[in-house]
């Protein structure tokens, strides 16, 4: 079904557009020119000279092992998020799903994470996990384990996946919920008959009438943990201890807000908003495609 | 083969009784249906059958054996479901295939049982697609394979049919009771429709409130309805009441602008003047002038083709419908009340009223 809206003249239509259109110029096209202009120059710290440099900040970065190494962690730290928030959030999905009574308390409960600003969020967190003063980092370490995020980097990711993920099981869980309700509940109670008991029932009938809602997600929570993932780590661990905990969002900030390498820090961005670009237009073509049935 | 039992089932939905207390037994190889309006309680009653609900007292024996507290899965039934509740994500074979696989069935076997009962219905082509490609009359056919592969002691029909257009309908009703007859295989069969519950069963269940009104064959339940409910449900157009009271030592029927109509199988029990409900069916009514006649001032007509039907008052107001072979046209329509069609009910009770 198409509508065909038919203008007399060309202004109209264009005054429509124009906000719109200058939104995108001002926070997207601009900036992102700006930062592919600047990612071919080299500028001393104090801004005073610039010299074209052609490639060669994209040589320097993709070369530098310290990327590399936040490339790494990046891989890891969103590939846990995405799988832990993802997993929690469908387990708890399944459980609203079942109950009837007290669910709308329960799920307005659940969506409150997704209201918390990530630095409140870090604090939270940092009282739990904090070694000397944190509930959880006390417990831990009086059980025998040497719990300190601040020294041992494998805790720091461990501490900010738990942080990241724990925001985004809410988001998650909203369109996990619907997609289990959009389930006939015929279609279940057919399995039921056909004699699928319940563990059969999720894994070949629910999982994969999900799987289009669970790859979206998947997407948004990649895309999430690699992008939007800054104030938490920025608050939690500031990308140590060493660089542990260095992501490539965070290694843009630190190479150009504090060490002011705008170039390098330029090619960075180029590279990361390539990446963006390539994901979303990997999921608008799997979205067309369908990926179920 | 098998049975099914229903015994003393009860059910209540927090403070609402929807079944009050239905006892049943169904034959080997015997397709019951139960019928009644929306809310009546009949699916409530297949789905307890099924075990995907809980009754709040009484027992389900399918076979001898108690099931009552058992999963659906272990009581070996296949249920066919009105929106045919196939699943989404898997072809025609998988759909089909699914409950035997959970059985553990070799893949050979599998396939050839699948295979034969493509073949029965028609679906041998299309094993491939799924559910999402097929009309309407196939996936239907589907999920009719899904339940037959099973081979299951017992066949729940959740109004399969209702999703279908008419012609289609009338199609595969004809193809479900020569399946059912063919495999032999017991069955329960939910519909709010009277047609179908007529054409299809070997006997009827007709629900009203919860409870149920008549278990009898079709024809019983036509020609014999046991209550005013049953009377009015089964038939179409629906059966004409007309209030009246027993006289001349009950052999007869007073209208209240006197006419007397004598029964013609002899007087029923009570005391005279006796309010009773007087049923007749639109098709017994006889047109034609003479005494005992009553003239219907004609209000609609609605020709069907090969016969009419006439929506009319009586002088004394009441509505009266008539079923005419034929065409009919006019303002006015003498009818007369053919006595040996008579139904007879008890005015308070609504039950039938059968000569003493």
């Amino acid at each position: 079904m198409q509508r065909k809206v038919i203008f007399r003249g060309r202004i109209l239509p264009i005054a429509l557009l124009l906000p719109q259109l200058a939104i995108t110029f001002v926070f997207f096209f601009w900036p992102a020119g700006r930062a592919i202009y600047q990612s071919l120059l080299r500028e001393d710290a104090f801004g005073l000279s610039q010299e074209f440099v052609g490639l060669e900040n994209f040589q320097d970065v993709l070369s530098d092992p310290n990327w590399v190494n936040a490339a790494l962690n990046s891989v890891v730290f969103s590939g846990c998020v995405a799988g832990l928030a993802l997993g929690i959030a469908l387990f708890l999905a399944v459980q609203a799903d079942k109950s009837l009574r007290g669910v709308t308390v329960y799920r307005s409960l659940l969506i409150w994470p997704y209201a918390v600003a990530p630095a409140v969020s870090a604090v939270l967190w940092l009282f739990l996990f904090q070694p000397q003063v944190g509930l959880i980092g006390r417990w831990l370490n009086a059980a025998g384990v040497a719990w300190d995020y601040r020294l041992n980097g494998t805790h720091a990711m461990i501490l900010i996946v738990i942080a990241a993920a724990w925001k985004q099981v809410a988001y998650n869980f909203i369109f996990f919920l619907a997609g289990l309700q959009s389930i006939p509940a015929s279609v279940l109670e057919a399995a039921a008959i056909d004699g699928a008991r319940p563990a059969r029932r999720f894994w070949s009938i629910i999982f994969p009438l999900l799987s289009p809602t669970t790859f979206f997600l998947l997407i948004v929570n990649l895309t999430y943990a690699f992008f939007e993932t800054f104030g938490i780590i920025h608050a939690l661990t500031s990308g140590g201890p060493g660089q542990a905990t260095e992501t490539l969002i965070y290694k843009v900030y630190v190479d150009g807000v504090q060490n002011l390498n705008l170039g390098l820090s330029s090619a960075q961005s180029v590279i990361l908003m390539v990446l963006v670009i390539a994901l979303t237009a990997f999921q608008f073509r799997a979205v067309e495609k369908k990926v179920h049935y | 083969m098998a049975t099914l039992s229903l015994r003393d089932v009860k059910k209540s939905f927090n403070a609402t009784q929807v079944l009050h207390g239905i006892d049943l037994e169904v034959n080997d190889g015997e397709l019951v249906v139960i019928v009644g309006a929306s809310g009546c309680g009949k699916s409530t009653l297949l789905r307890i059958v099924a075990g995907l609900e809980t009754p709040t007292s009484g027992q389900v024996v399918i076979n001898g054996r108690d099931v009552t507290g058992l999963e659906p899965a272990d009581r070996d039934i296949a249920m066919v479901f009105q929106n045919y509740a196939l699943y989404p994500h898997m072809t025609v074979f998988g759909n089909m295939a699914y409950g035997l696989k959970i059985r553990g069935m070799a893949r050979d076997e599998i396939a050839r049982r699948v295979q034969a009962a493509a073949e029965i219905l028609g679906i041998g082509p299309l094993l491939d697609r799924k559910p999402k490609q097929l009309s309407g009359g196939q996936r239907q056919r589907v999920a009719m394979g899904r339940a037959i592969v099973r081979e299951p002691a017992l066949f729940l029909f959740d109004e399969p049919l209702s999703n279908l257009d008419a012609k289609l309908r009338v199609q595969m009703r004809a193809e479900i009771r020569r399946l059912q007859r063919r495999l032999g295989v017991t069955s329960l069969f939910v519909t709010h429709d009277q047609v179908e519950a007529m054409t299809l069963g070997d006997r009827l269940v007709v629900m009203n409130a919860g409870r149920p009104a008549q278990v009898a064959p079709p024809m019983e339940i036509f020609s014999r309805p046991a209550d005013t409910y049953v009377a009015g449900f089964i038939g179409s157009p629906a059966m004409n009441f007309i209030p009246a009271s027993l006289d001349q030592g009950n052999g007869s029927a007073r209208l209240p602008d006197g006419t007397l109509i004598p029964f013609a199988d002899g007087p029923r029990p009570g005391t005279a003047g006796t309010p009773i409900t007087l049923g007749l069916r639109p098709e017994h009514l006889e047109p034609g002038d003479g005494p005992g006649s009553i003239p219907l001032a004609v209000e609609l007509i609605e020709p069907l083709g090969s016969e009419t039907v006439v929506h009319g008052r009586t002088p004394a107001g009441m509505a009266v419908t008539a079923r005419l072979n034929g065409a009919f046209s006019g303002e006015r329509l003498p009818v007369r009340i053919a006595p040996a069609h008579l139904h007879v009910f008890d005015a308070d009770t609504g039950r039938r009223l059968d000569p003493a």
